[in-house]
């Protein structure tokens, strides 16, 4: 038998807690894609970890929380976006990641994207889109395609679906990126720009469900998704948001699509605070009150 | 330790029940709110807003009470000691993060200014008709701690307490007042800042290596850590093991919700408050709480002009209930009046806690008013004829 010693350790490693695996991912899910991307990203834009927080809802990526190395909290679902808020307030010295499904984000927690992107608090927002509610059984999110077939919508859905990029947009988000599972270093340079963003930034990943969203609408595996991907997506830096939306089996627009900068929350308050307090105002929030 | 003495406002004030809460959570060293408007609530919130950024903190308004309610508890992991304002039907949107509080452990308050209820119920009359929901409110089982202050210097006070519990316990705490006493406008004592003694949170010293997010060390609280220290820490709503990782085995499930019961009720005979008067051969006693308790006096009052040998127990901590109390005076006493602004949730506890050893009867009151002492006074005179 042939001994080979294999000494080679994955970069990414480092960045996940090993003793959580095997994770709870399907054979072709591309959660676990985007991780290694947001794992690379971490390398390449050289972020303190130590400073690093994320905060994941429920659903499958709302599992990254679990797998990764940082302080990461698991909250409710639809609701990571405001803990994720409050921590970033109460800290600003935090760096701040959201990393959460479409229909956590974009359904139960709509709301709070909204808010949040037109507040410009200082969050990266990934939002891993499989198109569909894959934890519970492949139901109709906001984010399913036209025509496409789910568990609740077994004759084909009929609502239409949300564009996110266009409505984060349109609530204010200061960097706007979509990209799929195929695109993983376009990924991970996407999640680098976005650390160097101070404001709302938000990132797009088109993944594939072959368990749920692939197999009912006769997509194949992870593998026929890759290329799907890789023959159906165009780059389309700087396309306006309104024309990205999505279609069953279409073409994927991917690429930066907004990139400006306007002040973040915490420079607003901060701002106001000065111009009608003057020395009255404290800035730091004082947390000797809290421990001993 | 001592309160922070920058929001401390020492002095002999003339203020109502929501702004002394208010003073309360800032001496208690709460630094930072989360808020949705709601009438009779949003007076406590609004005075945060004024005071805190010269003290050094973050009132925000959120978009509604799902999101203020998880706001706060996302301060809280990044090191404040923060809380959450409503009424009932902002109570009702906060059950989720209540749970959420109450798994992860989390320490923080909520403060409901009860109001008639179901629904919008009677903007802004009160009510005490959320007593129960706030004791099981969100899903599961998992014990809290609730308040009940009666008076403007109780909600300043109280509030102090009611931090300081939740960072003993690491429970959510329930500040529950009721429209009346938010309202009412009377005088609150602020003393200086060296003589409020605050709770500080239940800090890890152990070394990264060393800390494990929920072990326990005999006391059935574990030692907490912030976001950005290096711990490198999980957290997470699911049922989850010392390390804070998901298990979902009965065994661990079994473990967890255990401790985050028993870790109150092994200190509930400490925990909990009441104020008593006259119950040394008491033939009745009047259980009341929050203004329902004001107007009982009268009643008290007007009995122990008549002769009348009645007894007065206020509970200052709904739950954990009185358990002990109770079933010790239900030997002596005939029977325990209970007069309260619903149609009847704590005397059940005091029904149960007495075990048929005195009679429980129910003064019950739909709210939007206080009772008139007179249905209370009837209610002593007939059970002092049985």
């Amino acid at each position: 038998m042939l001994n080979v010693i294999d000494d080679t350790v994955n970069p990414v490693e480092p960045f996940l807690r090993t003793d959580r695996m095997p994770h709870i991912w399907c054979p072709g899910c591309g959660i676990g894609t985007t991780v290694n991307s947001f794992a690379r990203a971490l390398i390449d834009s050289n972020v303190d970890l130590q400073t690093l927080a994320l905060v994941s809802g429920i659903g499958c990526t709302g599992r990254v929380a679990g797998y990764v190395k940082l302080d990461s909290f698991h909250t409710t679902h639809g609701r990571a976006i405001p803990f994720a808020t409050g921590l970033k307030l109460a800290n600003p010295k935090l760096n701040v990641v959201v990393y959460s499904g479409d229909g956590d984000l974009s359904a139960i927690g709509g709301n709070h994207l909204i808010h949040a992107a037109r507040r410009n608090i200082d969050l990266k927002v990934i939002c891993v889109n499989n198109l569909i509610y894959a934890m519970t059984g492949g139901q109709t999110a906001p984010t399913t395609p036209g025509h496409a077939t789910t568990s609740t919508n077994p004759y084909g859905t009929f609502e239409p679906a949300f564009n996110l990029p266009h409505l984060v947009e349109a609530a204010g988000a200061v960097y706007v990126a979509r990209w799929t599972t195929f695109h993983v270093r376009q990924l991970a340079r996407s999640i680098s720009e976005a650390f160097q963003k101070k404001g709302f930034s938000f990132i797009e990943v088109i993944s594939p469900c072959p368990t749920l969203y692939q197999r009912r609408n006769k997509m194949g595996d992870g593998l026929d998704t890759m290329k799907y991907y890789k023959e159906k997506s165009k780059v389309k830096n700087g396309a306006p948001t309104n024309e990205v939306g999505l279609t069953l089996n279409g073409e994927v627009a991917v690429g930066k699509f907004v990139d400006r900068d306007r002040p973040d929350y915490q420079s607003m308050m901060r701002a106001q605070y000065v111009e009608s307090l003057g020395d009255r105002y404290i800035e730091e929030p004082e947390m000797e009150c809290v421990c001993e | 330790m001592k309160a922070d003495p920058r929001g401390v406002l020492t002095g002999t004030h003339f203020i109502d029940g929501d702004h002394a809460c208010c003073e309360g959570a800032l001496a208690a060293g709460a630094r930072f709110a989360a808020g949705y408007p709601i009438t009779p609530s949003t007076e406590v919130v609004e005075r945060f807003a004024s005071r805190v950024p010269t003290v050094g903190g973050t009132f925000i308004q959120m978009e509604d009470e799902l999101a203020a309610s998880i706001t706060l508890q996302g301060a809280v992991w990044g090191g404040a000691k923060a809380f959450t304002v409503t009424s009932g039907p902002g109570f009702s949107l906060m059950m989720e993060h209540i749970g959420y509080a109450a798994m992860t452990e989390t320490p923080c308050v909520f403060v409901d200014v009860q109001r008639g209820g179901p629904s919008t119920g009677l903007p802004t009359l009160p009510a005490q008709a959320d007593m129960m929901q706030a004791r099981w409110g969100s899903h599961g089982d998992y014990e809290i701690i609730a308040l009940c202050p009666n008076s403007p210097q109780e909600c300043f006070d109280l509030t102090i307490k009611a931090f300081n519990l939740a960072e003993e316990f690491r429970v959510p705490v329930m500040f529950m007042m009721d429209e009346v006493v938010g309202h009412m406008t009377e005088k609150v004592v602020i003393p200086s800042a060296d003589q409020i003694e605050v709770v500080p949170r239940k800090h890890t010293r152990k070394s990264i290596e060393e800390y494990l997010p929920y072990g326990t060390n005999g006391d059935m609280v574990p030692e907490m850590a912030h976001a950005g220290e290096g711990y490198k820490f999980h957290v997470t709503g699911l049922t989850h093991d010392e390390r804070g990782y998901p298990n979902m085995t009965p065994q661990t499930q079994d473990k967890l919700v255990k401790r985050l019961q028993n870790k109150v009720r092994a200190a509930a005979d400490r925990v909990c408050l009441f104020e008593e008067d006259r119950l040394d051969g008491a033939d009745v006693v009047v259980v009341s709480y929050g203004i329902t308790s004001r107007v009982a006096q009268r009643a008290i009052d007007l009995a122990r002009d008549r002769g009348l040998k009645v007894g007065k127990l206020r509970l200052i901590t709904a739950w954990p209930f009185a358990d002990k109390k109770i079933a010790d005076l239900a030997s002596s006493v005939k029977a325990f009046i209970v007069p309260e602004l619903n149609l009847g949730q704590m005397v059940r506890e005091v029904e149960r806690a007495a075990g048929g050893k005195a009679k429980t009867v129910a003064v019950p009151h739909a709210g939007g008013g206080v009772h008139n002492p007179d249905e209370i006074l009837r209610a002593i005179v007939e059970a002092t004829r049985c």
